[in-house]
């Protein structure tokens, strides 16, 4: 039986069903107890398993995930929630040092099998601090899993393999996709195959690939519809696993295309997309026809509601992008 | 596993008291601050000081402590000397407070858990930790060389004060499952002013969790006296301000510090929540071996510290009472031999290290990248051998 539901009310069924399933799994963050979490994804869950398996914490994010450090050594499976995106910042040490480490310190010792949740990314014109790509700092930390899911389908199975996953993971959830809709078949997602560290072949083309992940999968479906229009074929990947990087599923793409761009929401200095350019250069310069592009937020703080547009990844960007691919037909 | 039911929180911040209540509510709030003075059961001289609120362990225990204490004592020499001699890279020795280093290993039952700093090897020792387990980290083999679940001792800790936070999170999940375990987490002076201090002293009041956090005030954090870190009456008062007891104790007297560990520990396991104990003591040595200690503070200071010495007042104590004579003594000795022996057998052997651990315990299963590098790594070392 299909049933349609919005990306938010896919997390929240993932976390109800991953409770339901594992009584060791707690939630606990900012507001999502009562409130149900201030963008609800939360909701109900402490109502239905009890205060002790979802709750509020004093304010502070370092505390935060430190306790869920402690938890995770001591046998539970904390999911925890960190409230906006740079909003996480003072949980970092906690992050970096001990989520990251403790397993490679304790050479496999302890396990930390523990989810940071984070709504990130931008789009909704949100004020200062809400907006934050954060990704690559997180794929930059050995140690860390950091995923981010870019459909309603996505979204409920990919948080479920996150928690039951045996390492930390950082589950980057694009705020702005929180509202979207989709028919799923639940029962059959419920028991679908793990595709946990796996990138997707999100619309298949023949002449160039876009590459992207998270909240830029949707913007690059519309310039490859745009171009689909003009009689260019794209082919759209959506990375879903940051690390680890599927480099099979890209690079085949790549070498079927010949052509590529690479589009993120994040400053593209040192970022997530320049690693990925950096790989696909490497890996796939002889079928290469063109150098491989970026579309990349500017390097500059994140902007102001009114300013936004002018940065993020827009469809006009990517299909100019993809009009400098060296045509041989330009 | 069931997680139990109940409020996760000791409950609602108090209403606001009525003239009646008021009495009451100084009388709840003052039991939280510390005594005027460090508790002290044995002063520096040897001799029992009473104390009505902390009764004197017995007779066994304390000679029991002693054996550790005298332990403890030639495990900082033995290593100190190891460094010298480039067995190891670096040991921040916990000589002169080897007190609280005993006390903290045995105030707490085989179940509980102990979460230790870079400082704390004699207490990880204590706790049964084999010591060239414990050495590898400073020997330089690798991050951590001991099975934490082996002894319920946490690894040893280096940023400051993250590992208190852990501590919580243990005994959080503890208390989830129904589970009566203790938590012992220490800490250093200068560590009370991070951030995650406060945190976790905050979240252990706020989910009401069987924390004793013990801070070893050695009056330094490398260089920095401790008047330079906190202004407040004394790092103990600090636990008024999370809605728990907070008790100073002489950190050279053992004695002291077993019965007022002892209590906290008993308290928190009986559901009483969490407690913070200062331990007022002296780092007798430099930081680490790389340290000048002589650029900032003088021979002066630490010469008064010397008559205060936890070795000693135990040994004059004990041999006094005849609990301790001299063929135990000696026995004490000799086993204090055998570790050090046992420590320059095991760090004097040549380690081996597998270059393929790099990329071992990254990730449970490695990554197709960490596959990758792994292999070229293999490939150039088959070079070099050729
Ligand atoms: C977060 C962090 N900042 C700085 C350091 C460097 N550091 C190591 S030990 C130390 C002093 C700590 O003093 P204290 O907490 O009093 O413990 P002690 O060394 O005296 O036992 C410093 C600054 C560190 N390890 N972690
Ligand atoms: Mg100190």
């Amino acid at each position: 039986m299909s049933t349609t539901l919005t990306f938010a009310k896919a997390l929240n069924t993932a976390l109800a069903d991953e409770m339901e399933a594992d009584p060791t799994v707690v939630v606990f963050g900012e507001d999502v107890g009562t409130l149900g979490g201030v963008f609800r994804i939360t909701d109900g869950l402490t109502k239905r398993f009890g205060e002790e398996r979802c709750f509020d914490t004093p304010l502070a994010e370092s505390g935060i995930m430190g306790m869920a450090v402690g938890m995770a050594m001591n046998g539970l499976r904390p999911v925890v929630e960190m409230q906006f995106d740079a909003f996480a910042y003072p949980a970092f040490e906690q992050v970096v040092s001990h989520v990251a480490k403790m397993p490679n310190r304790t050479r496999g010792k302890v396990k930390l099998p523990l989810v940071i949740r984070i709504p990130y990314a931008g789009g909704i014109g949100g004020v200062e601090h809400h907006c934050d790509s954060s990704e690559s700092y997180y794929a930059h930390t050995p140690g860390l899993t950091v995923v981010s899911p870019a459909t309603v389908p996505d979204a409920y199975t990919m948080l479920r393999e996150a928690i039951r996953h045996p390492d930390p993971v950082v589950f980057l959830e694009p705020k702005k996709l929180y509202w979207s809709k989709e028919d799923l078949e639940l029962e059959a997602l419920r028991s679908s195959a793990n595709s946990f560290g796996r990138a997707v072949v999100a619309r298949e083309g023949t002449d160039a690939t876009l590459i992207t992940y998270g909240p830029s999968v949707s913007t690059a479906l519309n310039a490859a519809a745009a171009a689909a229009e003009e009689g260019r074929s794209l082919e759209v990947i959506d990375v879903r696993s940051i690390v680890p990087f599927d480099d099979a599923t890209v690079m085949a793409s790549v070498r079927k295309t010949g052509r590529a761009v690479v589009i993120a929401e994040a400053p593209g200095f040192a970022s997530v997309a320049s690693e990925i350019v950096a790989r696909v250069q490497e890996r796939c310069f002889h079928s290469l026809a063109a150098p491989v592009l970026r579309v990349t937020g500017f390097d500059i703080p994140y902007p102001a509601p009114k300013l936004e547009h002018f940065h993020l990844p827009s469809v006009d960007r990517i299909l100019d992008a993809v009009d400098e691919l060296q045509w041989e037909d330009a | 596993m069931t997680i139990s039911t109940g409020s996760p929180w000791r409950g609602s911040m108090q209403e606001p008291a009525g003239r009646a209540d008021l009495d009451a509510q100084r009388a709840a709030e003052s039991y939280m601050l510390p005594s005027v003075e460090p508790v002290q059961l044995i002063d520096p001289d040897g001799r029992h000081v009473h104390n009505d609120k902390y009764p004197l362990p017995d007779g066994d225990s304390l000679l029991g402590a002693y054996r550790e204490l005298v332990v403890g004592r030639r495990v900082n020499d033995q290593a100190n000397a190891l460094v010298r001699q480039g067995r190891m890279a670096v040991y921040p020795s916990s000589h002169g407070q080897e007190a609280c280093q005993v006390a903290a290993a045995l105030c707490i039952e085989a179940a509980d858990w102990l979460f230790p700093t870079y400082r704390d090897t004699v207490a990880v020792l204590a706790r049964g930790v084999d010591p060239i387990q414990a050495l590898t980290l400073l020997r330089g083999d690798w991050h951590s060389g001991y099975d934490p679940y082996e002894h319920n001792v946490s690894i040893q800790a280096t940023p400051l004060a993250t590992q208190l936070l852990h501590a919580v999170g243990v005994a959080h999940a503890a208390k989830l499952k129904g589970e009566n375990t203790v938590v012992v987490a220490m800490c250093g002076d200068g560590a009370t002013s991070e951030g995650d201090f406060h945190e976790a002293l905050n979240f252990a009041a706020v989910f009401h969790v069987p924390v004793v956090f013990f801070v070893q005030n050695n009056q330094y954090a490398i260089s920095v006296p401790l008047s330079h870190q906190s202004v407040a009456p004394s790092l103990a008062h600090k636990a008024i301000g999370y809605g728990m007891p907070g008790e100073r104790v002489d950190g050279n007297d053992l004695a002291a510090l077993l019965a007022v560990l002892g209590k906290a520990v008993d308290r928190a396991r009986d559901g009483g929540g969490p407690a913070l104990v200062e331990a007022h003591t002296y780092r007798m040595q430099s930081h680490t071996n790389a340290d000048d200690a002589t650029r900032y503070r003088s021979d002066d200071e630490v010469a008064q510290w010397v008559p205060k010495d936890p070795v000693m007042r135990m040994r004059t104590y004990l041999t006094e009472l005849k609990l301790l004579d001299e063929s135990t003594e000696k026995d004490i000795a000799a086993e204090a031999e055998r570790v050090a022996a046992a420590l320059r057998e095991g760090l004097n052997a040549e380690s081996e290290v597998d270059p393929e651990d790099l990329f071992r315990h990254v990730y449970s299963e490695k990554t197709s990248q960490l596959r990758e590098q792994a292999a070229k790594l293999r490939e150039e070392l088959s070079r070099e051998q050729l």
